[in-house]
This record gives C-alpha cells, sequence and structure tokens, in this order.
C-alpha cells in the first residue's frame, strides 16, 4: 500500500519534470529561425473558425438562460432594470471566459490530444524527427500560440452573444429595446472589468493548447493511449483552468480593490 | 547451449570482405525498457555500400537497435557510432546534421496524414534543407515519384493509398533527402508476396542507384534473399549468427534454420 503510494507521487513528480522539459523545448523553438507562419495560421483557422458555431451558441444560450432565470427573483425586488447590468458585469468578468475555455478544452484539447498522439503512435511525429525537421516548432507551438490567440478571441465574440442572448431574453417576459439593453448593459462596465478578462483567457489558451499538445506528444503505448491522451488533456486542462481562474480571481481583487 | 551458439557465431566468416569503410560501429550496446532488459549486448558493423539484414522474432529488440542508431532512443549501455561520432554524444544540431544523412523507412510508412503525398515529399526540402523554389522542389518531389512508380499519386491523401503505396511513399520521402544510411524497419510486413518482392526489388534498386548503405530489419524471408549482403540474427537481445543467406541457410542451430523452412 505504503509501495503503491509512493510510487503514484513519483510518477507525478516525473510527470511535472517532464512537463517543465517540454515547456523549455516549447519556449526554445518559439524563437528559433523558420517559425511555421503558414501552419499557425491553419491552426487558427481550425481551432478558432471551426470552434465559433459551438462557442457562438455557448455564449448565446448562457446569456439567455442566466437572463430568463434572474428575471422572476429581480422583479420580486423591483430591481428588473438591474438585470441587464448583471449580465453583463457576471458574464464578462467571469462566468463567460470560464465556460467558454471549458467548451474549448473539451472541444480543442482533445483534439489536440487524440490527434498528436494518433501521430506518435503511427509514427509520424518519429518519422519528422528522424528526417532532421522539428516536430516541436511545426506540431507544438503553433498549435499553442493558436489557442493562445484564438481562445481570448472566442471568448470575446461569446460574451457579445451572451448579451445578445440577455436581450433576446429579457425581450420574451417584457419589453426593452435594444438600446436601452446594451446601455444598461455597458455603463455598469468598466476597464477593469474586461481587462483581466482577457488576460485570464490568455491564459486559459495557453494551458488549453500546452495541456493538449503535452498530453498527444507523449502518448505511448498503441491505439488505446490516442483515447487516453484525449481524455487526459480535457481532464487536465478543465481543472487547470479552475486553478487558472481561480489565482487570477485573487489577483484581480488584490490589484483592483 | 549459449556457449555454442557464441563459437558458432565466432567461426562463421563474414559474408563478403568488407568492402568500404565503416560507417556504423555497435559495440556492447544495452538497452533497457524498465525492468525489461531489450538489448542484452549487441556488436555490429556496417561498411560503406553494404546491405546488412536483421532477422529475429518478434519483440527481440531489432527495431529499438536502429532507433538508437538514428537517435529516436538512447542506449543505456555500449556505443553506437555512426560516420565516426558517438550519436548519444552529439548536439541537437549535429544530431540534425547527421540525421540528413541517415534515413528511417517506418514500418507502416508513417506518411504525415494531413498532407497530400507531394506535400510529404516536399516536408523535408522547405524545413531541412530550406528549399523554397516551387519548381525546383515539384521537379524533385515528381522525379522521386517517378523513381517508385507513383507519379500520378502526387495530390493523393494519404488516406487514400494502399499499404504497398505508403511504403513506396515513404521510401521516396526518405529518399528525397539523399541519405547515405538506410534503416528498413521491416519494410514488406503486413504485404502480399508480389507487393512484397517488389517493394524489396526497389529498395535494392534504390540502394544502386543512390548508394546507400543499409540496414533492413525483417521477418520476411524472400526480402532477405533479395536484399541481403549479410544477415545477422538476433535473439534474445544478441546476435546468434552472422552469414549470408546460403550459409546460415546450413546452420547448426535450429532457431537460426527454422527461418529459413
Amino acid at each position: 500500500m505504503e509501495q503503491t503510494i509512493t510510487q503514484s507521487w513519483g510518477k507525478r513528480f516525473v510527470e511535472i519534470g517532464d512537463q517543465v522539459k517540454f515547456m523549455g523545448a516549447f519556449l526554445r523553438n518559439i524563437f528559433r529561425t523558420g517559425f511555421e507562419w503558414n501552419e499557425l495560421v491553419r491552426q487558427c483557422y481550425i481551432i478558432g473558425y471551426k470552434s465559433f458555431t459551438l462557442v457562438g451558441i455557448t455564449g448565446f444560450i448562457l446569456g439567455f438562460v442566466m437572463t430568463l432565470q434572474s428575471v422572476p427573483t429581480m422583479k420580486e425586488f423591483g430591481a428588473v432594470s438591474y438585470v441587464p447590468s448583471m449580465v453583463a458585469i457576471s458574464i464578462i468578468r467571469e462566468i463567460g471566459p470560464v465556460i467558454i475555455a471549458l467548451i474549448c478544452a473539451g472541444k480543442i484539447a482533445s483534439s489536440i490530444g487524440a490527434e498528436l498522439g494518433s501521430m506518435k503512435v503511427t509514427e509520424q511525429i518519429d518519422a519528422m524527427e528522424v528526417s532532421g525537421a522539428n516536430p516541436i516548432q511545426y506540431l507544438v507551438v503553433t498549435r499553442i500560440i493558436a489557442c493562445t490567440i484564438m481562445i481570448p478571441l472566442l471568448t470575446l465574440m461569446a460574451d457579445a452573444l451572451a448579451l445578445a442572448g440577455g436581450f433576446f431574453g429579457s425581450n420574451i417576459d417584457g419589453h426593452i429595446s435594444a438600446i436601452l439593453y446594451f446601455n444598461k448593459a455597458f455603463s455598469s462596465l468598466a476597464f477593469t472589468d474586461l481587462f483581466p478578462s482577457v488576460i485570464k483567457s490568455v491564459f486559459f489558451g495557453f494551458a488549453v493548447g500546452f495541456v493538449g499538445s503535452y498530453k498527444g506528444y507523449n502518448s505511448n503505448g498503441g491505439t488505446e493511449s490516442v483515447g487516453i491522451a484525449a481524455n487526459t488533456a480535457v481532464v487536465n486542462a478543465s481543472l487547470w483552468i479552475i486553478v487558472l481562474d481561480a489565482i487570477a480571481v485573487e489577483l484581480t481583487s488584490i490589484i483592483a480593490y | 547451449m549459449e556457449n555454442t551458439k557464441k563459437q558458432i557465431l565466432n567461426t562463421q566468416q563474414p559474408a563478403r570482405e568488407p568492402g568500404g569503410k565503416v560507417v556504423i560501429k555497435i559495440e556492447h550496446l544495452k538497452k533497457s525498457f524498465g525492468d525489461k532488459v531489450v538489448l542484452k549486448d549487441i556488436n555490429m558493423e556496417l561498411h560503406e555500400g553494404e546491405n546488412v539484414v536483421v532477422l529475429g522474432r518478434s519483440g527481440q529488440g531489432k527495431s529499438v537497435a536502429i532507433k538508437c542508431i538514428s537517435g529516436l532512443l538512447q542506449q543505456d549501455e555500449g556505443s553506437c557510432n555512426v560516420y565516426g561520432k558517438e550519436v548519444k554524444d552529439l548536439s541537437e544540431t549535429e544530431l540534425k546534421q547527421l540525421r540528413e544523412k541517415v534515413g528511417f523507412l517506418f514500418q507502416s510508412g508513417a506518411l504525415y496524414d494531413s498532407m497530400t503525398v507531394g506535400e510529404n515529399l516536399a516536408f523535408p526540402l522547405t524545413r531541412v534543407r530550406k528549399m523554397h523554389d516551387d519548381n525546383e522542389i515539384n521537379k524533385l518531389v515528381e522525379e522521386m515519384l517517378d523513381n517508385v512508380g507513383l507519379k500520378e499519386a502526387i495530390n493523393k491523401m494519404p488516406s487514400d493509398l494502399s499499404g504497398g503505396m505508403r511504403k513506396r511513399i515513404g521510401l521516396a520521402r526518405t529518399l528525397i533527402m539523399n541519405p547515405q544510411i538506410m534503416l528498413y524497419d521491416e519494410p514488406t510486413t503486413g504485404l502480399d508476396p508480389i507487393t512484397s518482392k517488389e517493394i524489396s526489388d526497389l529498395i535494392l534498386t534504390m540502394q544502386k542507384k543512390y548508394k546507400t548503405s543499409s540496414i533492413i530489419i525483417t521477418h520476411d524471408m524472400a526480402c532477405a534473399k533479395i536484399t541481403a549482403d549479410r544477415i545477422m540474427i538476433m535473439d534474445g537481445g544478441v546476435f546468434i549468427a552472422e552469414g549470408t543467406y546460403e550459409e546460415l541457410e546450413k546452420s547448426e542451430i535450429e532457431l537460426v534454420r527454422s527461418f529459413f523452412k
């Protein structure tokens, strides 16, 4: 029993060491000559454009549902007019970045984990390496940077669609003009709400790209490991998002207030 | 039993007198994965222009040995010397330079499945050779595809190709870099006898055309007969016999003879 626990912790420390090495390889290869611009654009397209529908619908429904859920309670307090502000602040500060990052962990981290995992299992990464090409630069750097760029953009778009969803939600039971709704929503927002949210999303994007790439690139042991890589990529990326969010909230409250 | 095998190995003469200089020299190579010792004590030499076939049962460490040569795996003990340089001591840049001279054909062909056949062949040219002239790249790609008889497949995706075609394309992608040494990991596994013979003939043709030295890992005796100047048989993490096809066919070791039945 004691030996099993020791072995399990030993494995975790080895994995932490591997992750640090992988991060080092990523950082070294960003600044190497021969940056893969075309592959970066292709990855931005795959990660950003192809996730837009899922992220857009999620964002819209988030704002819509939040409005529908809060209107009855706010009515009881005679504070229905505060619904747009409440939805805007909670979506942009907290719920938007976290939910969208978790959605991206499910869609993007798993797909990167599975893609790189299957490339590893079918020896495509080894083939790239023995040819003298640089698989980290071509496969890993481009994917991590694409996630770091595209996930904050997806979050901003989802935030905007969530406000639109909130507007539709408000008009189901009552009537509020678009100008009034968005005026109320934006008047309650400050730069200090948007800036930490975007910065947070950048870190979430990095975590999604890094964890997906690490798990895929280091998968070993046949086709089963591809599934394991995809699954652990989602689990670990989600965990990182939650942990990073807690740190970001604490830091924001220290700095802003 | 072990001593008998060693005696037989020692008394057998090399298949041919080494014609050229030694390009690969492996001495007392050992490699384990956890508790499992895969390579116990591997010693071999590859001479310039020579084709050495390594035979052995599955799981004996044949692929591990050639992965140590290409630097994909690092040995635990012993020496793996390519062109006079110890592979495990090479810096990242030196290893990259060495890999340009050593081609590796993987069992499955290992084609990049998100790229067309043409892009697969162009990939090492643009990334390693840093070639940017599209006309020059296309010319080389077409020439190489023509060599392996698959010029018409240039725009196909790897998923549209048969096993034999994938291996031919894999070979073309490796040879496009003009390597001096070729390492083949089971080039005919999973192919029908006719395609298998075509690949074996192609290996020999390409070896003559590009004057490469080769190590060919295989279980396919027909492939070994066509391609080998010398055959080495691995069992239990060591080489137990060495010689030409004809010599080994008459070997006193039961395991060696069983390959030729």
